[in-house]
């Protein structure tokens, strides 16, 4: 039933600056499947969205992918019975057939809903420009027996406004009619944030990756966001990659979670198992170190000594040992965890589950 | 030269609403009443003013000696134009807020000022007793200032330019806050976000103040870093016995840490009640609403969340009546003309809602 949509393959990205080398991914390795939601947590600097970008080719400069393989399961729409698999990591970045994955087949929301739109065009002009570049229109030109004869063409400048409108009303934006002439600086941010999400949305995307779309909005906004991406995603069945260090947002969202450290995926299992039988003690320390609303005790809370090492000197070994509290001296600080399935469908790469 | 001290009166011929209701119980040491901050709008050539954002609006809360009290709202609803009101980082248009200080006092007995009367000179003086930490720990540390500079800066303001003194305490303050004293030297950009905070801490800490003004301190920083300076924030607290004002829009952390919680909508106190009393039981439907879209850390969680009809009331064009009542699910003829009063429904839970008294609400 669940079939995979990405699949990425052992994938290594490496930042080269004067300093020495950033190795910002280290061997992540995992599936995203049609329909389904996907969470990447994690705290900053840790890689998570440097994996999305390198889904689109976007890794910034001079980010290089330098080994594994991004797989991509083609279906095309008009002919879903067939699938191609695309390798991302060879395509040309700034090729033909990227650049139709880019906000056409992936559509993608970042986190800054106040940079992320251009202040000069009006929300129109900027959900248009994706789909005249993207969107088809079929066209029956003519009937052989009993088939029609499609032929698919770019949509016009009018009717790029009407799916536009369309597509604001359908993300929740009140009077869409005048909204689709307003400027990005006329929105509030959960407005704003909408227009991304019609925007990365307006082309019918076979996945949608969202790099914390609501980590800059008020709570009454985000469950409003959150609501319509779901409900979204049942209409379209399309996989959303769900990027996020907000804990209770990944709960509600994600079906399965991918905890990173340090350019390294650490566990992955299903949220149920994550958030009741998480295994690595990373895990454990992040779901222990937030309040919980509601249950309130007046102890401190359980927090991970120490800060996030330096990406330039990574520590031997497991690169968590320095501040785990499991820490086995003679092991962790020297022998790599490997990644490995400790129970059904749960994976952790971790020394405790290891026999060395 | 004998010091002279002005004497500091309560008034007794101020407006009814301007009148010191909770400043004479013992433990009280901030009592803010009817605080009020509008921003003019000006328009047009001759700069005419056209309007008012009103960011605080007659707003009444108060502070015990040691506690903390976590202002939660949405973004724009005045919590942090409202606590820096309080120490005049903007000048107030109307309101009162009463304090005890110690520095202002002939004795030793503490006297009662309201903060909006002083003159120059003992605003300076008392806002030792008063410091704040800032939201963002890369644009509130000046980039071209060693640690020292930055933490040393508050004593030297006040007169304390003895470098020896000085570096003793700064040694001791960093220490306190758990950075190494060898880092003294170091500049801001030299620090992860989570030891510039650390740095803003021992900064707010160099006067040793009575309250300080914690403006959204975590919300720029990684959850496991976030615990070990709500951590550090407590820990303070009890050793210097330190009073918070504690502004944040993350839920749970603001229950987490404040012993009481002031509510907040378009720059109205809607409800202020003990911390565990307000997450448990709220009475004002705003408080219920925002408390239901918390996303909960756990997947087995059956939400029950409230839909905010529309967006946050514009502050310089409110609605009628309750500022909440367009997007209130329980809203009623009243809530459209009238405005509610501010009272205490309960012993400590102040709320201002017309339906308090008969709407059941559900807490987490």
């Amino acid at each position: 039933m669940k079939q995979p949509l990405i699949e990425i393959k052992d994938l290594h990205v490496q930042f080269e600056v004067r300093d020495g080398i950033v190795k910002a991914i280290q061997g992540a390795s995992f599936k995203i499947m049609r329909g389904q939601t996907t969470g990447i947590i994690g705290e900053s600097g840790c890689g998570k969205s440097i994996t999305a970008k390198a889904i689109m080719q976007m890794v910034p400069k001079p980010g290089k992918i330098t080994q594994g393989e991004i797989l991509y399961h083609y279906r095309d729409k008009r002919n879903p019975g067939q699938e191609d698999i695309v390798n991302i990591t060879k395509l040309d970045p700034d090729g033909p057939r990227i650049r139709r994955i880019r906000g056409g087949e992936i559509g993608m929301i970042f986190q800054e809903p106040m940079s992320s739109l251009t202040p000069v065009y009006s929300t129109g002009q900027q959900i248009g420009e994706s789909l005249k570049l993207h969107r088809m229109i079929p066209k029956k030109v003519g009937d052989q027996m009993d088939a029609a004869i499609m032929e698919y063409r770019h949509v016009t400048k009018e009717e790029a406004r009407e799916i536009g409108i369309d597509m604001l009303r359908k993300v929740g934006l009140p009077k869409p009619q005048e909204r689709i002439d307003s400027y990005p600086h006329q929105l509030s941010g959960g407005q704003r944030q909408r227009v991304m999400i019609a925007i990365a949305l307006s082309c019918e995307p076979m996945m949608l990756i969202a790099d914390e779309p609501t980590t800059a909005l008020d709570v009454s906004i985000e469950a409003q966001i959150l609501d319509l991406m779901r409900e979204l995603q049942e209409r379209e069945d399309m996989a959303i990659m769900f990027i996020t260090h907000n804990l209770g947002v990944v709960a509600e969202m994600a079906e399965d979670i991918i905890v990173m450290y340090m350019g390294k995926q650490v566990e992955r299992a299903s949220a149920l198992n994550v958030f009741y039988e998480a295994k690595h003690p990373y895990t454990k320390a992040l779901l222990e170190s937030i309040p919980h609303v509601g249950k309130r005790d007046r102890e401190r809370l359980a927090s991970i000594k120490g800060m996030v090492p330096s990406p330039f000197e990574l520590p031997p070994g497991c690169v968590f040992h320095p501040r785990c509290p499991a820490f086995m001296p003679g092991k962790c600080d020297v022998i790599e965890p490997s990644w490995q399935e400790v129970q059904d469908d749960h994976w952790v790469s971790c020394l405790l589950y290891e026999e060395v | 030269m004998a010091k002279k001290f002005k004497t500091y009166n309560l008034p007794d011929n101020v407006e009814e609403h301007l009148k010191p209701e909770h400043i004479n119980e013992s433990d009280v040491i901030l009592d803010v009443r009817g605080l009020t901050k509008f921003f003019p709008i000006k328009k047009g050539f001759f700069k005419k003013e056209v309007g008012n954002v009103r960011a605080v609006d007659h707003v009444n809360f108060f502070l015990r000696e040691g506690e903390t009290l976590g202002m939660v709202g949405e973004s724009g609803c005045g919590k942090t134009t409202a606590s820096r009101t309080v120490i005049r980082l903007y000048e107030a248009t109307d309101g009162a807020a009463y304090f005890k200080s110690d520095v202002l006092s002939s004795n030793s007995e503490p006297v009662i000022v309201n903060i909006m009367d002083l003159d120059n000179e003992d605003m300076k003086k008392i806002r030792k007793e008063m410091s704040m930490v800032f939201q963002d720990p890369i644009n509130s540390l000046n980039p071209r200032m060693s640690v020292y500079d930055i933490v040393a800066e508050p004593l030297v303001i006040h007169g304390q330019v003895n470098n020896k003194k000085n570096e003793q305490i700064v040694t001791s303050l960093l220490e306190r806050v758990g950075l190494r004293a060898s880092y003294m030297r170091r500049y801001p950009h030299e620090f992860s976000g989570g030891q510039r905070q650390r740095i803003g801490i021992a900064r707010a800490l160099a006067l040793n103040p009575k309250i300080i003004f914690c403006d959204e301190p975590v919300s720029a920083l990684d959850v496991s870093i976030q615990a070990q300076t709500l951590n550090l924030l407590k820990d303070l607290q009890a050793d210097f016995n330190l009073s918070y004002v504690f502004v944040a829009h993350d839920l749970s952390v603001v229950q987490h840490i404040s012993d009481r919680v002031a509510v907040m909508y378009v720059g109205k106190v809607a409800e202020v009640a003990d911390s565990d009393e307000l997450y448990n039981n709220p009475l004002h439907p705003y408080t219920e609403a925002l408390l239901s879209s918390v996303p909960k850390p756990d997947p087995k969680y059956e939400s029950h969340r409230i839909h905010m009809q529309g967006e946050v009331a514009d502050p310089s064009n409110p609605p009628s009546g309750c500022y909440f009542h367009p997007r209130c699910q329980y809203a009623e003829e009243v809530c459209k003309v009238e405005t509610p009063e501010y009272r205490e429904l309960k012993h400590d839970h102040f709320v201002s809602c017309h339906r308090a008294e008969e709407l059941q609400l559900r807490g987490v």
